[in-house]
């Protein structure tokens, strides 16, 4: 089981200091584990920057690397989760051209039936908003592309976990 | 020139008696006032206990070298010749004597001559905190003179880095460096001041760093997991140990030998622990690994118990992980969590200090020994001796061993001094038969293997324990790569006594092309210069010994010499280190010939 390749979301609190990334990403790098996605953004806790990152590995590589980036100083704590274990998404953004909005019925069909949100609309161009599992996205990705797509981008994939993250019992653990 | 350098001895002499306590509460104890960022930079280090510092001048930093001049009967700057020298001797410094061992450079090629140092002491955990200049911030990112990206470029080598835009952080940077450094698994820090913030005023005051929200250096001792281990030796029949750096960093020798002796444990080291208990303790079983003692490389296959203390499990140690004591319950006394299942699954993992876990283990030990298992070791050296351990240290043939070089320094020495290797055939020679009586007293590059290291380490060694004879053990290979340190011998008087063992070969690559490139020495021979007019040209007293009966002498002259002192010994050039676990083979595979 160790030795499967199986994805996983790695979640990992940190300080907010230049140069982090630098050194998270360099663990992977060193190891030669292309990083499918990643994600930094604020966390639940002021100051506390929170990195979501995805990889495929095997749950002795995944440990090993976990070990690894608690161990820099800045790192207050690492986790690593199955799909299973969390709830995560992505969020993708398409420009289309606005005279397809008008003139193609389908495409007001695909946009509600899927759930997207229409972010504006100008006489040259429309962009539209979906946030959902990857394979949601891919389908409306795939739905749209027959008819033209201006632009399209996929953001990283960020996740909450089912079970707690204990971090601010942690620094509240430290101030005593 | 000697009432020269009796001065300058009496002068580092000066700077290590002070107690530290007193110069360095002067400096905690300041009230706040307005000074510059550079000043603050040498009181920070004042108050931090730096007595000596390492470097070479240049543009970015030369604020910092204004303040060091102001400070000169304070804190002593040793100019080396290159700032790769500069790490090395801050390392030396630093393995000596457990205290934070302090490099200093400029901007762009003086930051990045540091790197093969702060590597060399991020892989063998040695604390040390490097200070660079920088560009002004406001030509940051713009290709400016002498500007490299020293954060980025340090990251992936450094234990933690970061670059000081602006004066008011440098007392709170400089604390925190020093904290990160010597906590926890020890490790190289790297500062990066702008000019500007050198140059820029603010209220200094200067604080110890006492902690770190995200950093845990001594993770806790889980007391469920040393039961387990008492347990598991306790029940062995055949227990073994491992001890590594961990032993002399966490200063766990008292307790290290309390248990080994209570257990009685046949007990084997790395490299990088070696001296930790005398070698002649009747436990002490040898050296592990690729060049390491037969005994406890072919015994490793046939422990019950594995017990390693404050050692990772190099490849250099483990040879083939697939055939790495596949028998035995492995328990592991480890700092620091990462290295826990690392390379070898542990059946018991005790985080913490060696010091404080140790000492917990200590009274759940049953009172045992193993003569049998013991003698099994004994019986294996018996082996050993006769076919290998003989001829290197009082050959019969003609031709001067690098073994009975290391004989005759511990005969000489009496086991008393403090060895700094280089990297080779030389340095897994002198690890092997080296005497050892005293901890921290085998300063060598372990896990990076950075040729060039031991001549300016041993100048840092020298200058942080004064006390004790340092000799330095180089082959004719390594001593080329940083041989300009013989300036900086020679400028400071620090009398380290410098033996090359010159085969007119790079030994061990010369070994591997022998045994498995079947004889092609592809640019291993090596046309050297005369090293004695070298020496003699940077007037450093030297001798050549090129035959056996020259030896017992000039090694006697050397270890005599109160100034610095230059021996080559031009040895049999091509002999080969054995025993040898030929790499990719099993422990137990290993080669007595």
């Amino acid at each position: 089981m160790e030795n499967n390749i199986n994805t996983y979301t790695v979640s990992v609190y940190t300080e907010n200091n230049i140069g982090l990334l630098n050194r998270i990403s360099a663990i992977f790098q060193r190891r030669r584990i292309n990083i499918e996605s990643l994600n930094i953004s604020v966390s639940e806790i002021e100051g506390v920057s929170r990195f979501t990152i995805v990889v495929n590995m095997t749950e002795v590589q995944v440990k090993k690397i976990i070990g690894q980036i608690e161990k820099q100083i800045e790192v207050i704590k690492a986790y690593y989760h199955t799909d299973e274990e969390t709830i995560y998404q992505e969020s993708c953004m398409f420009k289309i051209k606005s005279e397809l909005l008008f003139e193609t019925p389908q495409i007001q069909n695909i946009i509600k039936e899927s759930n997207a949100i229409i972010v504006t609309v100008n006489k040259d161009f429309f962009v539209l908003e979906k946030s959902g599992r990857r394979h949601e996205i891919e389908m409306l990705h795939r739905e749209l592309s027959t008819f033209g797509i201006m632009q399209f981008v996929r953001s990283g994939r960020i996740a909450v976990t089912k079970n707690e993250m204990k971090i601010t019992e942690m620094l509240a653990a430290f101030n005593n | 020139m000697n009432s020269r350098a009796h001065e300058s001895e009496d002068l580092i002499l000066k700077f290590n008696m002070e107690t530290q306590t007193e110069k360095q509460n002067k400096y905690l104890e300041q009230p706040k006032e307005r000074i510059s960022g550079s000043e603050a930079v040498v009181r920070s280090l004042l108050a931090e206990g730096v007595d000596v510092l390492y470097g070479y001048p240049g543009g970015a930093i030369m604020p910092v070298y204004d303040e060091l001049y102001k400070y000169q009967d304070e804190i002593h700057h040793v100019l080396t010749r290159h700032e790769q020298g500069a790490t090395h001797a801050a390392q030396g410094y630093a393995r000596i004597s457990g205290r934070v061992g302090v490099a200093i450079a400029t901007s762009g090629p003086g930051a990045t001559n540091l790197i093969t140092g702060i590597a060399d002491a991020q892989i063998d955990s040695t604390p040390m905190v490097c200070i660079t200049g920088q560009v002004p911030s406001h030509l940051l990112g713009s290709d400016a003179f002498q500007e490299t990206d020293i954060v980025g470029i340090s990251t992936p080598v450094t234990k933690w880095n970061h670059q000081v835009t602006s004066a008011a952080e440098i007392p709170e940077v400089i604390a925190k460096a020093f904290y990160i450094a010597k906590s926890g698994r020890p490790g190289p820090v790297l500062i990066d001041i702008t000019k500007d913030a050198q140059f820029e005023e603010f209220d200094f005051e200067y604080k110890k760093c006492e902690g770190i929200r995200s950093y845990n250096p001594v993770p806790k001792t889980d007391q469920a997991s040393v039961v387990a281990a008492a347990k598991l030796i306790n029940e062995a029949k055949k227990p073994m140990i491992i001890w590594g750096q961990g032993v002399i960093l966490g200063e766990a020798e008292k307790e290290f030998k309390a248990v080994i002796e209570k257990a009685g444990i046949p007990s084997a080291w790395t490299i990088m622990g070696v001296s930790a208990i005398p070698t002649s303790h009747n436990l002490n079983i040898g050296m592990v690994g690729m060049h390491g003692n037969y005994a406890p490389n072919k015994l490793t296959n046939e422990c019950d118990v594995l017990i390693a203390i404050g050692m990772r499990f190099d490849d250099r140690v483990t040879g083939d992980l697939s055939r790495y004591a596949k028998q035995a319950k492995v328990i592991h006394f480890e700092i620091d969590p990462s290295e826990v299942d690392k390379n070898v699954k542990t059946d018991v993992a005790v985080l913490g200090d060696a010091k404080t876990s140790l000492a917990d283990l200590l009274p759940l030990l049953n009172e045992n020994s193993h003569p049998e298992w013991l003698q099994e070791f004994k019986d294996l050296y018996a082996i050993e001796y006769d076919q290998v351990i003989r001829e290197d240290i009082t050959p019969t043939r003609d031709g001067l061993t690098m073994g009975e070089v290391l004989n005759e320094i511990n005969i000489k020495s009496k086991g008393k001094a403090a060895i700094v290797s280089d990297v080779g055939q030389h340095q897994m020679i002198a690890c092997r038969y080296a005497e050892f009586n005293e901890t921290k007293s085998n300063i060598t590059s372990g896990g990076l293997g950075t040729m060039g290291f031991a001549l300016p380490a041993a100048i840092g060694a020298k200058m942080a324990a004064p006390q004790r004879d340092v000799v330095a053990i180089i082959g004719d290979g390594g001593y080329q790569m940083t041989i300009q340190e013989l300036g900086t011998i020679f400028q400071t008087k620090v009398p380290v006594k410098i033996v090359v063992l010159n085969n007119e070969f790079l030994g061990m690559v010369r070994q591997w092309q022998q045994l498995f490139f079947d004889k092609r020495y592809a640019s291993t021979e090596m046309t050297n210069p005369d090293f004695i007019t070298i020496a003699k040209g940077y007037h450093i007293e030297a001798t050549r010994v090129t035959k056996r009966e020259e030896l017992a002498d000039a090694v006697a002259k050397m270890m005599a010499s109160d100034d610095a002192y230059f021996l080559e010994v031009c040895v049999e050039k091509e002999n080969n280190v054995f025993p040898m676990v030929p790499s990719g083979a099993s422990v137990s595979d290993i080669r007595l010939s």
